[in-house]
């Protein structure tokens, strides 16, 4: 298949790796933030085949894991209402929120339905006028667009019986607030590649230059994400801190103009709450004025709650890079991806989830690097 | 925030601002994706599509760019080994 | 009826009955009618039309394969075949799997009320075609109808007894190090061919389901004197959960080359747009086959001449007796686990 068969080319892939072996002098710690290149890494092997010093933390890049539990307390509650459609991407239909899951409501006679596109639950409220349906609007700012785009054309369509549980969050400031802290290990980033191809990546040259880390914008392919640990190294063995951009088939500094100014006219940016993280400000959207029409929350009257979580689970501190999920006492004992605890076991993309499908569960050496040196 | 795909624009089949759509192959598998967010994408073209929706027009240029990268800095190297 | 004319209309018209009825299943003279009518005539067989509780069969003196499965295909109709076509061939292909000679077969239906008659007349005559292409007899059968919602449309339940005519002991136990883990085709178009049918996944592909029975290659390589050590059909799960069975059950080490794992384009787009492992999606006519590194160029020789739309691949071999894992080698050289998923993989965006 064109434009990905050949970045998965296994010449120029161990070019990458005999490169990075040759470049590669110091301890390094490069997080990247998104779920899909973590499973990438997890999945072609890319950490095993780096060099000892430099260590690959996953970052809290995968919305299904940061999606508070209040927030799924709240999708079960609506997909339980007799006359709702709940619309779902498939990857959050195992996320367990205070007592169980949407598969769980939908083995209980809830009408829970799978959709590949946020436009998918539209057809079904235009074809199911005497059902309330609802979308379950997860993801980051690759999906916002079109979560907008839907709700552009149910305004324009005068839909009265469809609507959406937003739990959009922002990219930038959970970075932001990963280097705020005093615990951090990360000396670079690579940033996620389809997130920049809607808002491109000058917000990330802003972060580049006040935190002094270098930042690339990196693709999902072995030979990207090879590619952007690379380019990555280069700049830390050369004491640089710039935002460059490895995923130029793909990206442009300014992104998808249309896209962000339809996101800029639907939804307004709001505080959110991480699942790992408590509350980041200014880090989600929300339905804009215009559109609160479409608000499930609005329209169904949902209360705030706040939702206990487990004291063993670890996610928050692996979601931010201080712990790797081998770190863990419970992985793989008591947390599994039948039963888990948190976060970061529950998706495909969690770190945790990625390990256990992937690795050995015997090899449980903490190999977290120190990071920062020469 | 993540799962992307690069497709083919076979055929545009709405040509709305709203609701742009066209028929986009995958590998021969072929889905209507909506190009809402690409008004200026054609027959032809390569877009990366996500939740149905298409985010960007691929660009065939960077995409040698890239991975052209490894093959110039092994050139360099040849060189420095040669020079020296 | 003759079968060689070709395919009569249903036998029961609209204007008669067009929907199955509570009634079809009460044992009264609408049922006798539905199963003369649409089972004896599609199926045909001697022992049928004795209309007894139960076949007699004489099979000879050899071993016998018993098996069961049942079949709940949503959508009953999709691209390459039907829930019929599954029952037989799902059946034949468990029978297969044992070095087995399929011989019989028995059939239970639950019908849905309100089930079109004419669905149920093109399960049926699916069912016979593959049948007669797999070499096996539709002997016995039971039908229940219950009541709409109750189940999804139509239910199939199918046994199938079969001759072992060899003497090897085919299974798990009997893989040794160094044998060859063979395919005999390209994986993934059963699973991708029911989804293309599915509301909210649906998409235009040229892709079936690869649904096939599987005996005749079994039964020459048996008939060629190769030491078949195992064979496993691949069904829900994929071809990750199998061999991760087989690890399992055997207590040895599979190796496999992920670039030898062979996926067609079509279906390969399909994976990557819906977020799916191709490993893990459903097959209907793919086995593996376990034997010695040199009986392995003849198994592949015999298996692709009776698979004409596909072709077999050595997929890994056979590594130590420890661990009891599925280990892949990715194309950067790097190895790792293949685990079994906890449970139905669904689509994803992230």
């Amino acid at each position: 298949m064109k434009f990905i068969d050949e970045y998965r080319d296994p010449d120029l892939a161990r070019k990458y790796v005999r490169e990075i072996e040759r470049v590669a002098k110091g301890s390094w710690n490069i997080m990247e933030v998104c779920g899909g290149q973590t499973h990438a890494i997890v999945r072609y092997g890319i950490d095993s085949a780096l060099p000892r010093g430099v260590t690959l933390l996953h970052g809290p890049g995968c919305p299904v894991c940061v999606t508070p539990v209040e927030t799924i307390d709240k999708a079960l509650e609506l997909a339980s209402h007799d006359n709702v459609t709940f619309c779902s991407f498939g990857d959050m239909l195992r996320v367990p929120g205070s007592t169980k899951d949407l598969l769980s409501v939908r083995a209980e006679g809830g009408d829970v339905r799978i959709v590949y596109s946020p436009l998918d639950s539209l057809k079904i409220a235009r074809e199911n006028p005497d059902r309330e349906v609802v979308f379950f609007g997860i993801g980051f700012e690759t999906t916002a667009p079109t979560t907008a785009m839907t709700v552009l054309q149910a305004k324009r369509f005068g839909l009265s019986n469809f609507s959406v549980l937003t739990a959009l969050v922002l990219i930038p400031p959970a970075i932001e607030s990963i280097l705020d802290s005093p615990l951090t290990r990360v000396n670079a980033f690579l940033a996620p590649g389809h997130v920049c191809t809607v808002t491109g990546f000058r917000e990330y040259e802003r972060l580049s230059e006040k935190y002094g880390v270098p930042i690339v914008v990196t693709g999902f392919e072995a030979v990207d994400l090879l590619q952007g640990i690379l380019m990555s190294l280069r700049q830390l063995e050369n004491s640089e801190a710039r935002t460059e951009n490895q995923y130029g088939r793909a990206v442009q500094i300014d992104g998808n103009t249309a896209a962000r100014k339809l996101m800029d006219d639907v939804f307004e940016v709001i505080d959110r709450k991480w699942r790992g993280f408590g509350t980041i400000p200014s880090s989600g959207y929300g339905l804009s004025g215009d559109y609160s029409e479409f608000d499930a929350e609005k329209r169904f009257g949902l209360t705030d709650r706040v939702a206990e979580e487990s004291t063993e689970c670890i996610s928050a501190q692996i979601l931010q890079g201080i712990k790797k999920p081998s770190d863990c006492p419970a992985f793989g004992v008591t947390c599994t991806p039948e039963k888990p605890l948190g976060a970061t076991m529950v998706s495909n993309e969690g770190a945790c989830n990625a390990y256990y499908r992937y690795r050995s569960r015997a090899k449980s050496k903490s190999t977290l690097g120190k990071g920062g040196e020469k | 925030m993540c799962l992307a795909i690069p497709g083919e624009i076979l055929k545009i089949t709405d040509t709305d601002p709203v609701t742009r759509s066209g028929d986009v192959s995958f590998g021969g598998v072929v889905k209507e994706v909506s190009l809402a967010l690409v008004p200026e994408a054609a027959v032809g073209d390569y877009v990366i599509v996500h939740a149905g929706f298409a985010l960007n027009v691929l660009d065939e240029d960077e995409a040698r760019t890239t991975l052209d990268y490894i093959r110039q800095i092994e050139d360099l190297q040849y060189e420095d080994d040669v020079s020296q | 009826m003759k079968r060689d004319s070709g395919w009569p209309e249903c036998p029961i018209p609209k204007s008669d009955c067009e929907n199955i009825l509570l009634a079809h299943g009460s044992g009264g003279r609408m049922m006798h009618q539905l199963i003369d009518r649409i089972f004896v005539e599609a199926f045909g067989t001697a022992e049928l039309r004795e209309a007894h509780d139960g076949a007699v069969l004489q099979p000879g003196s050899k071993r016998i394969a018993f098996t069961t499965d049942s079949y709940v295909v949503d959508p009953i109709f999709f691209p390459g075949g039907d829930i019929g076509t599954l029952a037989v061939n799902g059946t034949v292909n468990d029978l297969a799997m044992c070095g087995a000679r399929p011989m019989y077969l028995s059939t239970g239906f639950i019908i849905e009320e309100g089930l079109a008659v004419e669905d149920l007349w093109r399960v049926a005559k699916s069912m016979r075609d593959s049948a007669d292409s797999a070499g096996i007899r539709i002997v016995t059968g039971d039908t229940k109808v219950v009541e709409r919602g109750k189940c999804d449309k139509l239910f199939i339940n199918s046994a199938g007894v079969g001759v072992v005519e060899h003497d090897l002991d085919i299974g798990p136990s009997s893989i040794r190090t160094g044998d060859k883990i063979i395919i005999n085709g390209d994986i993934g178009r059963h699973g991708i061919a029911v989804m293309s049918e599915r509301e909210g996944l649906s998409f235009q592909s040229d892709i079936e389901s690869d649904c096939a029975p599987l005996a005749k290659a079994v039964l020459r390589m048996l008939d060629a004197g190769i030491e078949v050590h195992c064979l496993r059909d691949l069904t829900r799960g994929g071809l990750a959960t199998s061999l991760v069975e087989i690890s399992q059950t055997s207590g040895y080490n599979l190796r496999l080359n992920e670039s030898s794992i062979p996926v067609r384009d079509d279906v390969r787009g399909a994976c990557e747009f819906l977020g799916l492992d191709p490993m893990y999606v459903a097959n209907e006519g793919r086995f593996v086959t376990f034997v010695p590194g040199d009986n392995s160029d003849e198994a592949m020789e015999i298996i692709n001449s009776e698979s004409p739309d596909t072709s077999s691949s050595v997929i890994g071999s056979v590594g130590e007796k420890s661990g009891a894992l599925v280990l892949i080698q990715s194309i950067i050289g790097a190895e790792r686990i293949v685990e079994m998923l906890s449970g139905e993989q669904l689509p994803r965006i992230c």
